[in-house]
């Protein structure tokens, strides 16, 4: 409203990076030329990655007075969240920004171990590092286990992706300019996937192959028997990883409708075994790894929070 | 402790047969525990992973389904479908922490009524041994 009455106030934006690999910061870049078009719009007022701002900076900005703050990466440390909670307060709309800020992501897996467990891993038993050191001074707490941003404050809009590709994210970005928070598409990624010609009518998988287990033929992955999380993750991409020949892993998370994209998945991999009964169980073992296939971005919204011990 | 350990169990069972067979079990006046939730579902196959998740979520210590001996589907496959959904679920339960024997498969037809009244006694017993669902503290 405030917009249309003064036309050349610029939107303010913060951008914040929490636990992640720093990729979505990247992404933002990637919208090239537009980024030029895109500053005539905003004002970035905080993004610790890109300018020299301290937290101070934030507290004493006047709460809401920030347009949309943008939050990459999950929530892992005190740090983290505290941020999250502050941008909350300073901001109109919050927006978890790329796969962790959504759902947890790669480094959600971590959810399936408690504290004491991922620091003897990364600290101590590591073959790659000699002086095991753990970490303890001065240095914001480790929580108990990883959170998603929705699980910490109230989140307004979803940009997916690992990080969000470069549709997706100008389409976003168009959209919340412009007040809308709802975006994207709401079909599968089959339907724009490179390979949509080659899918039969009725795929059947007889035995799953890794990668690197099977020349590529070029064809619908699944048909090949090559796990590809197509069928229940949320188009938008246009298929990048598939156009480098690199089966879908699910980044973009669930379809609109969709609460659980690995449920999802497990449930449609079921219904496109075609095996005789007393191959079934050999078949299935031949997935090693059910929460890193099916589950890869989105452990954290699974229930063990830390890892779960079934005593007996 | 694991005494006084009442479990909650959720029980999808199909329409046509594991239902009908629970239903037989009730006519024929066959006691078993009364720990169970039956939920009606048209077919076994259409439990869909999430259901499973979600009932332990929930607070369920352990679900059961039951769905027509293979063969007898009414709709020609779906048990078979949910038998393969079943063999992954209990390996995620497993990479989860969580003991796959909280899930169980059984195929029940409809004049099985003594076998669901044994199952359920037995797979009561079970959970009562494995004790409360993890699940639990976390919610």
């Amino acid at each position: 409203m405030e917009g249309k009455k003064m036309k050349n106030v610029k939107k303010k934006i913060a951008m914040y990076w929490g636990a992640g690999c720093g990729g979505c910061d990247v992404s933002l870049l990637g919208i090239h030329e537009k980024l030029l078009d895109l500053l005539d719009e905003i004002e970035i007022v905080f993004w610790p990655c890109a300018m020299d701002i301290k937290y101070e900076d934030l507290e004493k900005m006047e709460d809401k007075s920030i347009d949309i703050a943008f939050y990459n990466g999950a929530i892992r440390t005190e740090e983290n969240e505290e941020i999250a909670k502050l941008l909350r307060k300073k901001a109109k709309l919050m927006v978890a920004y790329g796969s962790c800020a959504i759902e947890g992501c790669v480094i959600g897996l971590a959810n399936l171990y408690n504290k004491k467990e991922i620091f003897e891993a990364v600290y101590l038993k590591n073959e790659t590092t000699k002086e095991k050191i753990l970490p303890s001074r001065d240095l914001p707490e480790f929580l108990p286990y990883l959170k998603t941003l929705d699980q910490v404050v109230k989140v307004d809009a979803f940009i997916p992706g690992c990080p969000p590709p470069k549709p997706v994210l100008e389409e976003a970005l168009d959209a919340l300019l412009q007040g809308k928070t709802k975006f994207g598409k709401e079909v599968a990624l089959c339907e724009e996937c490179p390979r949509k010609d080659t899918k039969p009518e009725k795929i059947e998988i007889s035995k799953f192959y890794r990668w690197h287990e099977k020349e590529d033929n070029g064809e619908c992955f699944l048909a090949q028997g090559i796990i590809c999380m197509g069928p229940a993750t949320r188009a938008g991409c246009k298929g990048e990883c598939i156009s480098a020949n690199i089966p879908c892993t699910g980044c973009m998370g669930a379809l609109p409708r969709v609460r659980d994209q690995g449920a999802a998945m497990l449930s449609a991999i079921a219904s496109l075994l075609d095996v005789e009964d007393e191959k079934e169980d050999e078949v299935i073992d031949s997935i090693k790894d059910i929460i890193g296939t099916f589950y890869k971005y989105s452990t954290a919204k699974l229930l063990p929070r830390g890892g779960m011990k079934d005593e007996s | 402790m694991k005494e006084d350990f009442e479990p909650k169990i959720v029980a999808f069972l199909c329409n046509w047969c594991a239902y009908a067979g629970a239903d037989m079990a009730g006519t024929s006046r066959l006691k078993y525990p009364a720990n169970v939730v039956p939920i009606k579902v048209m077919c076994s196959g259409r439990v869909d992973p999430e259901f499973i998740l979600n009932a332990f979520e929930k607070g369920a210590d352990g679900v059961f389904i039951g769905g027509c001996h293979p063969g007898d589907c009414h709709y020609v496959n779906g048990n078979l479908r949910t038998r393969r959904r079943v063999k992954m679920m209990k390996k995620l339960l497993e990479q989860m922490g969580v003991n796959p024997k909280r899930l169980r498969l059984e195929w029940i037809s409809a004049t099985e009524g003594a076998k669901f009244a044994r199952v359920i006694k037995e797979f009561v017993e079970e959970i009562k041994e494995l004790g409360p669902s993890p699940w639990r503290e976390r919610r």
